[in-house]
């Protein structure tokens, strides 16, 4: 039962004196450090943190926790993060002696149960995507695609051409067009068709030389798959650029087919959103990449490689060199390989059929007050529009997403693809029961047979209610201040 | 200042030229697409801006956009007190709301809109 | 395909085939494969995907504790490894904070309602960020310390206007540098890498490669051999030019040591992983980035504000996010989304528990217990300190057969290192190749650091 609605700031409960954690004394015969330092490197005082005994430090944060909404405690449909169950064998297995405690730069000699992982990681990855090389290297999806920018950005140049730009879709996640701009690319945003995909013709108009790369997320954010990719691939082929494909909704369609095979040169994946890595509050992620062949020489080192029965780091030899520091974010990546080792390739492939059969479910029952944007099956996702509710009733998709954190339900994402006017993109997974399904849906009708005025002034029930955002931008609190002054 | 007299271009700057000087601001329409205002950056006085180039931001908690020279020239003066309280451009974008001042030699301004072209522009623009 | 009753025979499914059923005729559509009639046929994978056979969780648990016994991590052996990352001691309470399942499982507080227990641990986090490095305003992570420097370096270009000019010391971590070189391979951008003498960089050197053109000087402090660097001279030279001083910092050494925000720095980036996070075979890590109060609108990542909500309670929310992707897409300050919540909650569990005297009784052990280290090893035949110059928590030894001595090392069941010539050093030629890294925190103890003494006797 959760203790306040209210947790006093972690600095209001610090008593002068009081410690958590307390290390025996030194047992080393050298002098203090001031005499081991020059004076003037060394500060006065120790820095301002706060002093806190051990039960505070807990009861302060198990509180907090309680505060939140999480895959654990409910159901959590936000659309493009594919919250499905993070399993708990995984949290034990990442936590063995040998896993946890290694140090990025020990001998490769001492290491090769775990480099066996990552290189098997490498290849079911290789396997799932179609495309074979694979570099573990990136931190997040973010990453994977300014990654995979930059590779093709090296490949160009070795071929001695100068290409600038890198197209995509109006409904292509921010991070796209953010990451081409980091890579050094122009942004040329294309023109949906009515049916919600890439309007072949305006593909067509913007394809020329200068075009290095089409970052296309398929199935697209519409939880539609782009069934012309193929010859969208090879458009772009037959004027020398290349595919990238954005994988973010790769659980509609793992198993299923594969980016490899309907011309996609290069994907990266979230291992925090397909293969359950925990989405920790907002990360940590990992964003491997795989690519063609061609494209193998430039990834990031070191990638892993198998000799016999030994493995071993190589960097590859056109690297573009490296992206972040040490091997990669590997707890993470292990607890994909500890996923996909479960599941197997009918456990994969089932995953995807669950995923896809939950979301047409669901669009099916909301269908007669939430109509999908676009009028066919969906993949594993589907965005609803609340515009027609938002004209007669003044009802926005934020207040219905507030108005269901009442009824005990994790938002959608709301307000995303920019295509869509009054967007809510809701993706349920396979990890999810048929009741569930149904009590959300049930949810759904209740609120919107509400006065209008209870769901624009939700949530109700929550422990707060409609931060002041505007207040938070004009005035930033970032930190915690002893004594507040005004506004 | 006549807002008929007021010249616009396509990414919602409005301009006033009277001799060598140009008064620069936001039109009515922009402000109501940002909506909430939070924070205003203005250019330092005396740097040298092109026609086209960007001079600065105006940021609202949905989105934060540039502001583009309409005119080359140099600034001679900058609203500090709405650089201060940018929400007041909400009241009035034109008379009080005024960004910036140049000195400019420009004295050709037919290649912007004039009122009823940007009318027409921000009707199309907002479907 | 497999046909069955049975629920959940793949993990983690529910619905049975019969359920599955009612949902297809709620669908209006008679089998799941109708579903996915929007991929065209030929593109229909048409076997099963060549991966490994599924294993239930006592197979797997049997198949990764076999392979994980094949590795020999610190707890099997005495880690006294540098270079950025440490086996320091994470109380037990950092560990069962952040295996809450209501923090590891939550998504990005986008639904601030929904999430205020991450967003005030994340606001806190700010704070400690703040406090520790003497800063105005921090953000709630990055990935980890080498794209922090990256970002640091991009927002110094924000913040002067200046894009074509950076000055590196060059005892920043090779990693990084090469990092850094990685971001902005495609910008018209010189990076000035001042040459490192007898440990440090040479202050002179900086001070006269510094101009009206460059956005930044990068410095690393304590340095990446564990030496001070005359940081005080190096704010100086950046700020006679306007260039911002970007300082990338050792959080642990913040217990004793002068804080970044006290010499002058802009920008303080610092790699979090001492900071109550395992060594993991080198992530997830966490990017810490802080800076004054008037470059705050050109920081990267995210930042969680305080405020009030429509009764007046004080409450947290996701701020300024018109600056992120998600917004601003491609003129965003970064292209960063996911970041690294789970482990900044780690670093504020960690920085609660160990508090202020804490923190500087940990930082003292580890400069301490690295002195003696130094005294013991180098009164060993054939060793020697390489750099004759103060140092914190690291060192590096010389020897003429340096891997020999790390083999003998890690024979005696001591791992030491990294060997310096496992990385490119631009400008500082061969001296480095003998020298290998030896750092000693709080976990070792004086027989340990007697015992690798006597392992490299022999």
């Amino acid at each position: 039962m959760r203790n306040t609605d209210a947790v006093i700031p972690l600095f209001e409960l610090s008593v002068s004196g009081r410690r958590a954690c307390r290390m025996p004394e030194c047992d080393v015969p050298v002098p203090p450090v001031a005499d081991l330092l020059p004076a003037d490197y060394v500060a006065a005082a120790p820095p301002e943190l706060p002093e806190l005994a051990e039960g505070d430090v807990v009861r302060h944060f198990v509180n907090l926790s309680t505060l939140n909404m999480s895959v654990d405690t409910h159901f959590y449909p936000l659309g493009s993060c594919t919250m499905k169950y993070n399993p708990k064998r995984h949290e034990r297995l990442a936590a063995l002696p040998g896993v946890l405690d290694v140090h990025p730069y020990q001998a490769q000699e001492d290491l090769q149960g775990l480099l066996r992982m990552l290189w098997e990681l490498q290849q079911m990855l290789a396997e799932i995507s179609g495309l074979p090389a694979v570099s573990l290297q990136p931190a997040a999806g973010a990453q994977g695609e300014l990654t995979a920018l930059q590779v093709a950005s090296a490949y160009f140049q070795d071929r001695g051409e100068r290409r600038t730009k890198v197209l995509f879709p109006a409904s292509a996640h921010g991070t796209n067009p953010a990451s081409a701009a980091i890579a050094g690319f122009d942004c040329v945003q294309l023109r949906a068709a009515s049916t919600g995909r890439v309007d072949l013709d305006d593909l067509q108009q913007h394809l020329d030389q200068q075009t290095a790369v089409l970052m296309i997320t398929n199935p697209n954010t519409l939880g539609l798959f782009e069934s012309d990719i193929a010859q969208i691939s090879d458009m772009l082929h037959k004027v020398g650029a290349l595919v990238y494909i954005d994988g973010a909704n790769m659980n509609a369609i793992m198993g299923i087919t594969r980016p490899g095979d309907f011309g996609g040169d290069m994907m990266h994946f979230n291992v925090h959103k397909t293969f359950t890595g925990p989405h920790g509050a907002g990360g940590p992620g990992a964003g491997p990449i795989a690519v063609r062949d061609f494209l193998a020489d430039f990834l990031p080192g070191p990638v892993v490689q198998r000799r016999s029965d030994s493995f071993n780091l190589q960097t590859p030899a056109k690297s573009i060199g490296r992206v972040r520091s040490f091997f990669g974010n590997v707890g993470i990546l292990l607890r994909g390989y500890f996923y996909l080792r479960t599941l197997g390739p009918d456990g994969v492939r089932e995953a995807a059929r669950h995923a896809v059969l939950n979301a047409n479910y669901l669009m099916a029952l909301l269908q007669d007050v939430l109509p999908a944007a676009h009028p066919e099956h969906c993949m594993h996702e589907f965005v609803a529009s609340a515009e027609q509710l938002k004209q007669q009733r003044g009802v926005s998709a934020m207040d219905i997403a507030k108005r269901l954190l009442d009824y005990g339900f994790h938002a959608p994402t709301v307000y995303f693809p920019l295509v869509v006017a009054e967007a809510l993109m809701i993706e349920p997974t396979e990890t999810e029961s048929k009741a569930t399904l149904d009590a959300f849906a049930e949810a759904v009708h209740q609120i919107l047979r509400e006065d209008s005025e209870l769901i624009k002034t939700a949530p109700h029930r929550t422990p707060v209610s409609r931060p002041n955002e505007v207040q938070a931008a004009r005035n930033p609190v970032l930190s915690w201040q002893l004594q507040k002054t005004d506004g | 200042m006549e807002l008929v007299d007021l010249r616009y271009t396509k990414t919602h700057e409005w301009i006033h030229l009277a001799g060598d000087v140009a008064t620069i601001g936001i039109s009515e329409f922009a402000v109501r697409q940002l909506t909430d205002l939070v924070y205003i950056e203005l250019p330092a006085i005396g740097r040298e801006l092109s026609a086209g180039e960007a001079f600065g931001e105006v940021e609202s908690v949905k989105a934060v956009s540039d502001l583009y020279a309409p005119v080359s020239g140099e600034v001679s003066e900058v609203n500090a007190a709405l650089a201060e309280d940018p929400s007041a451009l909400s009241d009035d974008a034109y008379e009080g709301g005024w960004l910036l001042r140049l000195r400019t030699s420009e004295t050709d301004l037919s290649r912007l809109m004039d009122q009823a072209a940007y009318a027409a522009h921000c009707a199309a623009e907002d479907h | 395909m497999r046909q069955t009753e049975e629920v959940g025979w793949v993990s983690y499914l529910f619905n049975s085939s019969s359920q599955q059923q009612d949902m297809l005729r709620t669908v209006g559509t008679q089998s799941v494969d109708d579903l996915f009639a929007q991929v065209p046929q030929h593109l229909m994978l048409d076997r099963p995907l060549d991966l490994p056979p599924p294993l239930s969780e006592m197979e797997l648990e049997d198949t990764v504790r076999t392979l994980a016994a094949q590795n020999v991590g610190a707890s099997a052996r005495c880690c006294l490894m540098g270079g950025g990352v440490y086996d320091h001691f994470v109380p037990a309470v950092v560990d069962e904070i952040a295996s809450r399942g209501e923090f590891y499982t939550a998504y990005t507080p986008y639904q601030a309602e929904a999430s205020q227990g991450s967003l005030q641990a994340f606001f806190e986090f700010q704070t400690l960020i703040c406090r520790l490095t003497g800063m105005d305003v921090a953000n709630a992570s990055l990935y980890e310390g080498a794209t922090a420097v990256s970002e640091a370096v991009f927002m110094a270009m924000r913040a002067t206007k200046r894009h074509d000019r950076v000055v590196v010391c060059g005892s920043l971590h090779p990693e990084y540098l090469s990092v850094l070189r990685t971001y902005l391979a495609h910008l018209e951008c010189a990076i000035e890498v001042i040459p490192v003498v007898d440990g440090v960089v040479d202050t002179s050197r900086l001070a006269d490669a510094v101009d009206h053109k460059t956005a930044c000087v990068v410095t690393q402090h304590p340095n990446v051999f564990g030496c001070f660097e005359s940081v005080t001279e190096m704010s100086d030279a950046a700020h006679a030019h306007g260039a911002l001083f970007v300082v990338l910092c050792d959080p642990i050494s913040l217990g004793v040591l002068t804080r970044p925000g006290d010499y002058g720095a802009d920008i303080a980036v610092a790699e979090g992983q001492s900071l109550g996070i395992p060594m993991q075979y080198g992530g997830p890590f966490l990017g810490i980035l802080a800076t004054r109060h008037e470059h705050l609108r050109k920081m990267p990542g995210r930042l969680i504000g305080q405020t009030q909500d429509r009764d007046g309670k004080p409450c947290f929310t996701l701020n300024l996010q018109a600056r992120e992707q998600h917004i601003r897409r491609e003129k965003a300050t970064s292209n960063i989304c996911t970041n690294q919540g789970l482990l900044a909650l780690r670093a504020t569990v960690y920085l609660a528990a160990v508090g202020r005297q804490g923190l500087r009784e940990i930082a003292e052990l580890c400069c301490r217990k690295t002195h003696y280290a130094a005294q013991r090893l180098c009164a060993v035949d054939g060793l020697r300190m390489m750099f004759d110059r103060p140092f914190f928590r690291e060192f590096v030894l010389a020897c003429d057969d340096v891997a020999g001595c790390q083999e003998r090392a890690r024979a005696a069941g001591f791992d030491i290192g990294p060997l310096l010539k496992q990385f490119d050093w631009p400008g500082i030629g061969s001296a480095v190749e003998s020298g290998v890294l030896v750092a000693v925190t709080e976990k070792r103890t004086r027989e340990q650091i007697d015992g690798l003494a006597d392992a490299l006797r022999c």
